[in-house]
């Protein structure tokens, strides 16, 4: 989401970098740039303002001026100070003893409150926690029945009170459920209000009041404009929040409200909502997204997620079976399928230090994964281990199989080969070896060393006598 | 539209917030001042402030400074009235008006991204409709969110009009029998709604374009207004959403909901200097009499009175 404000960055580092020699006048120029960005990213404008001084009196006083890198210095004050404004977070979730811990989420209308409890409820049972939904919406027609078909989709139980008008006493009589079904978790989700709507507002304490709970979150739509703060600094006077969760996170809204909120409230954005799916909420890290921010990628969040999505045994016999040279096309489709659970490629892609800016070259959607799929799934299993005996006959059925053209499949071998060698190689580097490895590849045209679908290739492949060659350094 | 000025005091009550915050800060910043660079900074950070963004703020900064020079304006008190006569002028009657097709019924399509308020909005535009006498017809088309077709369904229910729900998941579908069950019970007014989707997901928004070739292909000359639901409190973030929604299926209008709650309504001129985009209907509270069609000079004289 903060491309936009990633590029604008660069372009202005760029340019600094650029001079011979930076007056105290070229800093202030470039902030200039950088607070226009900000602002267009919907960042409060007084933040903004406040922000730009910082970076402006940190750049000064550390002589970026004298510096022989004046661009990188730059970039690493504003990182620093981007990270100070939306941080420290701390992104657990404390519970108490004995249980139930109650958390409560409040937030103006269609900030996505509903949707984020069945994703919060997922994120709690994930840490062995056994949590409750509570409807108290009674205000948006339907809003208790979408909650309770989320929690079905989640596997926890939503507590509702049939023709009950009265929110406060849902959310009271919730507590004494939980007690009666051991649950250890309560979380409430109440009705959108407007922060200048006192009757509602009263509501939402009321609700406070009755169930005292332990942790207040504001949830918040990251698209919002200059009134974010105004909201959220209402929304915090009146319920005293813990922290602030961020929705609609992957569209490309450029996030200002995550830089305000925080700098206006004091209060810490502590998740953030990637996608519509209930799995999708991610804790957020203040460091990771200033670093974003700059277009220096996310490489943590990627390992994480890997982490989490890959199955860890089936990962090492792959391992093996690359630095053997024995990856098959078998193999190959195992692991597209994981990719795929990782989440859209594009999002993936983001989080590749220097990818930002070559997003759109890597347009390789579900389409063209479907098209590969279906290539494969029309070898035999021979052919899958070894395809090089794909000859023009078996090259004409498999693509008639796969309604594909013979060019495609024959694209794809190829593609495959190269990517098998290259795995290779990759599977004898250190984790830093391999992701520079991976970006010299990235930039000519491949990812993740599985080139591109249906592009020419023209570069080498390794010959024998150098594979030979990379093997006896790696012993070394 | 003799019903709709009542909802006046409504949009003036709704923008009340807005004057004060907005154009009382203009008012208190210009009056007895010169018009020199330090006011046009301030005047372009309230008008920032506002959601304008920065383009639309610099261009009524300039647009400030060039009336200055050729002496239209003198001091800072001119300046609101200035601003008044400028802001009119962003949205012509012309295209304002809603096109209604002399052959019933007439397709209403409503999309927008997830929470912009889609499914009152629809609300909203039924009661408007039927207080006008005419026969309208909901489509339950968001098969997607959890509770979507029953909170149409309760709308329906309350307003009186009638709804087509399908049983399946795919939109179009249900798109396609509401067309028919339009045609056959002669509704007037046919209003699609649609799953909210980010403008950023390329195959959702395929499926918009394809919803909206269903209705095309099922009543000629349809759809005759796709309406965008933007929320009034987004920020800049809007005009993306426009362009992308405007790409998939080609909006004729925007629908400003939330308006009520909002500090400011600076978007919709940020959306018509870079998408020109009309804006047709204001939504500014919960219940579903809470709708007024745009009408800028109503609009603006709300933001000064």
């Amino acid at each position: 989401m903060f491309e936009s404000l990633t590029n604008k960055f660069s372009d202005v580092f760029r340019r600094m970098s650029g001079r011979g020699k930076i007056t105290e006048q070229n800093v202030r120029e470039s902030i200039q740039q950088v607070r226009q960005a900000l602002l267009e990213a919907d960042v409060n404008y007084k933040v903004a303002r406040q922000f730009c001084d910082q970076v402006v009196q940190k750049a000064i006083g550390q002589e970026v001026i004298k510096s022989l890198h004046p661009g990188q210095l730059m970039v690493k004050i504003v990182n620093d100070e981007l990270t100070a404004l939306m941080g420290p977070v701390d992104p657990r979730i404390y519970y108490v003893s004995p249980p139930p811990t109650i958390i409560m989420l409040a937030g103006l209308q269609g900030s996505g409150k509903t949707t984020t409890c069945g994703k919060l409820a997922k994120l709690i049972m994930h840490q062995g926690k056994h949590p409750m939904l509570v409807a108290c919406d009674l205000q948006r027609p339907a809003a208790v029945d979408q909650l309770t078909i989320i929690g079905q989709q989640v596997g926890v139980p939503v507590f509702r009170i049939e023709g009950e008008k009265n929110p406060v006493k849902v959310a009271r009589s919730s507590l004494d459920q939980a007690a009666a079904t051991g649950r250890d978790v309560v979380i409430i989700d109440t009705a959108g209000r407007l922060h200048i709507d006192e009757e509602m507002m009263k509501q939402a304490e009321d609700i406070a009041k009755a169930t005292r709970p332990h942790q207040i979150y504001l949830v918040c739509d990251a698209m919002t404009g200059q009134d974010a703060v105004n909201s959220a600094r209402e929304f915090n006077q009146r319920l005293e929040l813990d922290g602030v969760i961020l929705t609609k996170f992957d569209s490309d809204a450029r996030g200002g409200a995550a830089l305000s909120v925080k700098a206006v409230t004091g209060k810490p954005i502590k998740f953030i909502g990637v996608g519509e799916k209930l799995d999708r909420l991610e804790e957020f890290h203040a460091d990771r997204m200033a670093s974003r921010i700059l277009g220096m990628g996310d490489v943590v969040t990627l390992v994480e997620k890997a982490q989490r999505e890959f199955d860890q045994e089936q990962a090492a016999k792959m391992q093996e079976k690359m630095a053997k040279g024995k990856f098959t096309l078998t193999d190959f489709l195992a692991q597209m399928k994981q990719m795929q659970k990782l989440g859209p490629l594009g999002e993936i892609m983001k989080l590749i230090p220097g990818m930002g800016s070559q997003m759109e070259a890597f347009k390789l959607d579900g389409d063209e994964m479907k098209r590969m799929e279906a290539i494969i799934y029309s070898m035999t299993p021979a052919e899958r281990e070894a395809p090089e005996r794909i000859d023009a006959p078996r090259r004409r059925r498999i693509a008639r199989g796969s309604g594909t053209a013979p060019e495609d499949v024959s694209g794809l071998v190829k593609s495959f080969t190269q990517a098998a060698g290259m795995m290779k190689q990759m599977a004898g580097m250190g984790m830093r070896d391999r992701m520079a490895f991976a970006k010299q590849m990235t930039a000519g045209g491949g990812m993740f060393g599985m080139p591109k679908f249906k592009t020419k290739q023209r570069s080498h492949r390794l010959t024998k006598k150098e594979r030979e060659k990379l093997k006896k350094k790696k012993r070394r | 539209m003799g019903i709709f000025s009542k909802a006046f005091d409504k949009l003036k009550a709704g923008l009340a917030k807005t004057r004060q915050k907005f154009f009382g800060a203009i008012r208190m910043l210009v009056s007895g001042r010169q018009l020199d660079e330090d006011l046009m900074d301030e005047l372009e950070a309230t008008l920032i402030q506002a959601d304008f963004g920065v383009a639309s703020a610099m261009k009524i900064r300039q647009d400030l400074q060039a009336a200055f020079k050729d002496k239209r304006i003198g001091s800072g008190d001119d300046v609101i009235g200035f601003l008044k006569d400028e802001l009119k002028k962003y949205w012509p009657p012309a295209d304002r008006s809603l096109r209604i097709s002399p052959t019933p019924p007439t397709v209403v399509l409503v999309a927008g991204i997830n929470g912009a308020g889609k499914t009152t909005s629809v609300a909203k535009l039924a009661y408007q409709f039927k207080s006008e006498g005419k026969k309208v017809c909901l489509a339950a088309a968001d098969t997607f969110r959890a509770a979507a077709v029953e909170q149409l369904d309760i709308w329906a229910n309350r307003i009186g009009v009638e709804i087509v729900k399908g049983s399946g998941s795919d939109p179009a579908a249900v798109v396609y029998d509401a067309c028919d069950a339009a045609v056959g019970r002669k509704a007037d007014i046919l209003l699609v709604d649609t799953a909210g989707r980010l403008h950023t997901q390329d195959n959702l928004m395929r499926e918009l374009t394809k919803i909206r070739n269903v209705v095309a292909k099922k009543i000629p000359s349809a759809p005759h207004e796709v309406l965008l639901v933007l929320d009034a409190t987004t920020g800049q973030n809007a005009i993306n959403q426009a362009k992308a929604f405007a790409a998939a299926i080609d909006v004729t209008g925007i629908f400003l909901a939330k308006l009520d709650g909002t500090a400011k309504g600076g978007i919709v001129v940020a959306i018509r200097n870079e998408v020109n985009l009309p804006v047709k209907f204001v939504g500014l509270g919960e219940t579903y009499e809470d709708v007024e069609p745009f009408d800028p000079d109503q609009f603006v004289e709300a933001l000064f009175a």
